[in-house]
């Protein structure tokens, strides 16, 4: 008997024991995550300031600022919005309410598998070779957003299709059985109630987006710019011009790593203070995803 | 009025007239079915984009490496060790820069996978309710964060922590990159595993408890073995994530090729290479800008070989369950 | 005798109006019995077999529906009958690998409805259906019962009507008049279902399709939505599958009993259930499986 409870006794003990190494391990990720944050905020908070985000790149460390790198950032941004948002989306209604079982459905979604785990750098390669040179896109903007569209459209599809399958298959033998077509159903029904879910995945595929760098240098962004991609707006007609798609560029990561790169330790506060811009940007975007997505499950209840 | 109905129905049939002009399409009809083929054309259209995206990406490697491998001999390339491009008298072996990558990802696998199985297994089998609903979301933010803070965080934070625990360790070294990369890889391996150990059923954990199993012991015994495809595929994510990472390696690790095991020195990895290359001067069809992509279709077949277990491994585990 | 044999056997078999009309007399003669005894049909079931992939789920169903009257469809499960229900509004076609063989000839246009030339979206327009669980949008009141008309481009003022109208019919326009902005959801399962009724009434359908239209409600709700049905089918020729034999004698004028995708018995409700026919009908009726 007593035997027994010795056993019981070192069952007890090992659950113990393991409760506390998985607390301390689950600790390591999140006492990291806080250390970077206070890492970053120590270094780069006092450089925050009106001056640094609209000066442009100097040999001065202490007059160096982000203006054209966040710009950029934002540019780019929107070109990849406008290319990955409307291709995701579509490409995940195709997947979710049109696609047969066959075989070019199975390449299809094999292929969106596949491009999801292809390293952010191959992306930049090919839009070096195919973009820049082939199609004569150049090193701009343009091409910049493309290649992140490229990027985060595995991101966009699986979201829009994650939130089409919350609806209930009720709700659409429903809108067929009153005489609508496929289209309608999609349009009518789908789309605006899958509309949260999706939002919630695009924003954190901007989100990724935002903080990438690789892929951008390789196709020529650069790392030293002074001066802004020309405005989209003009002052004679037809008022709006395309020159800014192709024009050169850098972005917020890309100078982030320029100046971390020096071995002069000045520029060390530089690094910090741009780091500290984007990681509030890209945690800002998770919040608000977060949010939408919060405020669709509370909205819809199935 | 019904018997009227019934009679003159009763009497067109016998009459052998065709039934009433609803069943052909009219034209309103058929310009409505052509819309709607014309939408499903654009959405296959979409959907199909996936393909020639990955058509553009291998054709553009191994359109620009073939010229590569037209100078290069491949027993060159996969054999020598010295990985020079730029000099004046070049050398073309890629083994240093996969050694560089995969010394890094090893440390970065050897901190991410005991770590984020433990957290998978804490979260899942022991951790309550209300912490894992916090925990979760808290880690997956470490995936969020960009690649090019977590360089800045391994150089100037992790590399000089190290460096008093080691006394002559080099600021670009491969071990704080490592580290920090695999810190940055734990999400990836503790929200599947978590998954994976959740989609297993309460009856079987039962079938253990009911015997007078422990916690831990039901965990190792019963639930990671039958959770084992979907957990191994997140550590082959794991793998491929760590293989194609650049800006941590790019930052702290140093770019300079160097053929070594030892993870306290400085080396380059295929990512961090291909950087390098592209900081500089690029003239298009120069052996620097071909190297490059010799480089990268290297790397892009590295990664296949594990996304295509990892996808294999994902499809059983989901058939299972 | 003799024509009340016939009677009996075009009953099970499905009348076909060809074998009747022999000379154009005989139809006076015949069909002022018919008159009498049997109402116009509305839809008639012909050698109507249904496949899912290469299960067949239905086998030779021959039934004629009389036309502004309830019908019921009964069985065990796994008989058919909401498949057959189903074949109606050709909902199967959402789905793949499912087959049509036979014919559901619609009265009195004669329109074929499971031809493949049969354009679904229009059969869809003009036969409505009800669900076994309540599926309102997730829109408001009004927009959930307006979305067939819209359809339809209907103008402003036409929806309003119609759907006013709707929602009389369905018994429920005194309890949502003054909330038609607010969502459907806000309504408890039984309005919710009399809200789906009203909506597929908006349109004008020529049949409603009830699928086990109160398996998910409290006997309140159910009782309420029986005495809707009884009410609408001086509008709409109306069928409903149940599993609840005593739904069936409470509701319909005729019952067909399917049993393993075959018709066993197509009769007037009160004999069906006093004075069967058949006896797998009567071991039914009696408990004895099921």
């Amino acid at each position: 008997m007593s035997d027994f409870r010795r056993i019981i006794a070192k069952r007890k003990r090992q659950d113990f024991v393991f409760n506390i190494v998985g607390i301390v391990c689950t600790l390591v990720g999140i006492v990291t995550l806080g250390a970077l944050l206070f890492n970053l905020l120590s270094d780069g908070l006092a450089r925050l300031d009106w001056t640094f985000l609209t000066s442009f790149p100097s040999r001065f460390a202490a007059r160096a600022g982000i203006l054209s790198s966040w710009v950029g950032t934002l540019l780019i941004m929107f070109v990849t919005a406008c290319a990955a948002v409307p291709l995701g989306v579509a490409a995940g209604v195709y997947l979710e309410e049109y696609a047969r079982r066959n075989w070019v459905t199975n390449l299809i979604e094999i292929n969106i598998a596949n491009l999801a785990g292809v390293p952010s750098i191959i992306y930049g390669l090919m839009a070096l070779g195919l973009l820049v040179y082939q199609f004569r896109l150049g090193q701009s903007i343009l091409t910049g957003g493309l290649t992140l569209a490229f990027l985060i459209l595995p991101i966009v599809i699986v979201a829009t299709r994650e939130a089409l399958r919350t609806i209930p298959q009720g709700i659409r033998e429903a809108a067929y059985a009153l005489g609508s077509t496929k289209w309608q159903v999609v349009r009518h029904h789908l789309l605006p109630y899958s509309v949260g879910g999706t939002m919630t995945g695009i924003i954190i595929a901007l989100s990724r987006a935002i903080g990438e760098t690789a892929p951008l240098i390789t196709i020529g962004a650069l790392t030293f710019i002074a001066f802004l991609p020309p405005s989209p707006v003009k002052s004679a007609p037809p008022f709006v011009s395309s020159e800014w798609l192709f024009s050169p560029f850098s972005v917020l990561p890309i100078q982030m790593f320029n100046w971390v790169s020096r071995p002069d330790q000045d520029f060390v506060v530089n690094a910090a203070g741009a780091g500290l811009v984007l990681i509030i940007v890209t945690l800002s975007l998770n919040a608000v995803a977060i949010l939408i997505r919060y405020r669709v499950r509370k909205r819809i209840k199935w | 009025m019904k018997d009227l109905d019934r009679i003159s129905s009763a009497a067109s049939l016998a009459a052998g007239r065709r039934p009433s002009p609803e069943a052909a399409p009219t034209a309103a009809r058929r310009l409505a079915y052509l819309k709607e083929r014309v939408i499903e054309s654009l959405l296959f259209l979409a959907a199909f984009s996936s393909v020639a995206i990955t058509l553009g990406i291998v054709g553009t490697l191994i359109y620009e490496s073939s010229t590569f491998f037209a100078h290069v001999p491949l027993w060159d390339f996969l054999t020598d060790t010295l990985w020079t491009p730029l000099f004046a008298s070049p050398r073309f072996g890629i083994v240093p820069l996969i050694a560089g990558t995969l010394v890094t990802t090893a440390v970065a696998l050897m901190v991410a996978l005991p770590i984020g199985t433990v957290v998978a297994i804490y979260l899942s089998e022991f951790a309550p309710p209300t912490l894992r609903e916090i925990v979760k979301p808290t880690l997956e933010l470490l995936s969020a964060v960009p690649t090019v803070v977590y360089g800045y965080f391994a150089l100037q934070f992790m590399s000089p922590l190290l460096q008093k625990l080691i006394p002559g360790l080099p600021t670009f070294n491969m071990l704080s990159a490592g580290v920090v990369m695999g810190i940055m890889i734990i999400p990836y391996v503790s929200s599947l595993s978590e998954d994976a150990m959740r989609a297993v059923p309460m009856a079987l954990r039962e079938g253990a408890y009911a015997l007078g199993a422990n916690k831990i012991v039901t965990a190792l015994r019963v639930v990671y073995p039958a959770a084992l495809s979907g957990i191994v595929s997140s550590y082959i994510l794991a793998i491929s994530r760590a293989i194609g990472e650049t800006m941590i390696v790019a930052i702290a690790a140093g770019m300079q090729p160097n053929l070594t095991l030892d993870p306290r020195e400085p080396a380059a990895t295929i990512t961090a290479f291909i950087v390098q290359v592209s900081l500089g001067d690029l003239p298009h069809g120069s052996i620097g800008y071909q190297s490059i992509f010799a480089a990268g279709i290297t790397l892009f077949l590295l990664t296949l070989v594990f996304n295509i277990l990892g996808y294999v491994l994902r499809r059983r585990f989901r058939e299972v369950y | 005798m003799a024509e009340a044999k016939m009677d009996r056997q075009d009953r099970t078999r499905g009348g076909r109006a060809e074998e009747r009309t022999r000379t154009p007399v005989a139809v006076q003669q015949s069909d002022a019995r018919v008159a009498a005894s049997h109402p116009a049909t509305k839809a008639e079931v012909q050698s109507l077999n249904f496949f899912y992939g290469k299960l067949q789920a239905l086998k030779d169903i021959n039934i004629a529906f009389p036309s502004n009257r309830v019908t019921a469809i009964i069985g065990p499960s796994g008989c058919g009958k909401s498949t057959l229900l189903r074949c109606f509004n050709r909902i199967h076609d959402l789905y793949p690998d499912t087959r049509y063989e036979g014919r559901i000839t619609l009265q009195p246009s004669g329109v074929n409805i499971i031809d493949p030339a049969t354009d679904p979206v229009e059969m869809r327009m003009r036969i409505g259906m009800v669900f076994q669980k309540p599926n309102a949008f997730p829109k408001s009141i009004f927009e959930n019962v307006a979305f067939g008309l819209r359809l339809l481009g209907e103008k402003r003022s036409v929806i309003e009507e119609k759907a006013e109208r709707a929602l009389r019919s369905a018994a429920l326009w005194d309890e949502v008049k003054d909330r038609l902005k607010e969502s459907a959801y806000a309504l408890s399962g039984g309005q919710q279902q009399r809200l789906c009724i009203a909506r597929a009434l908006a349109t004008d359908p020529e049949m409603l399709l009830f699928d086990e239209p109160t398996s998910a409600l409290d006997p309140i709700a159910t009782a309420r939505i029986e005495e809707l049905i009884l009410t609408l089918k001086e509008q709409v020729t109306i069928i409903i599958v149940t599993h609840n034999m005593q739904q069936a004698a409470r509701v319909s004028d005729d019952t067909a009993f399917l049993y393993l995708g075959e018709l066993v018995e197509f009769s007037r409700t009160t004999k069906m259930f006093e004075n069967p026919s058949n006896k797998l009908t009567e071991e039914y009726i009696t408990g004895h499986f099921g």
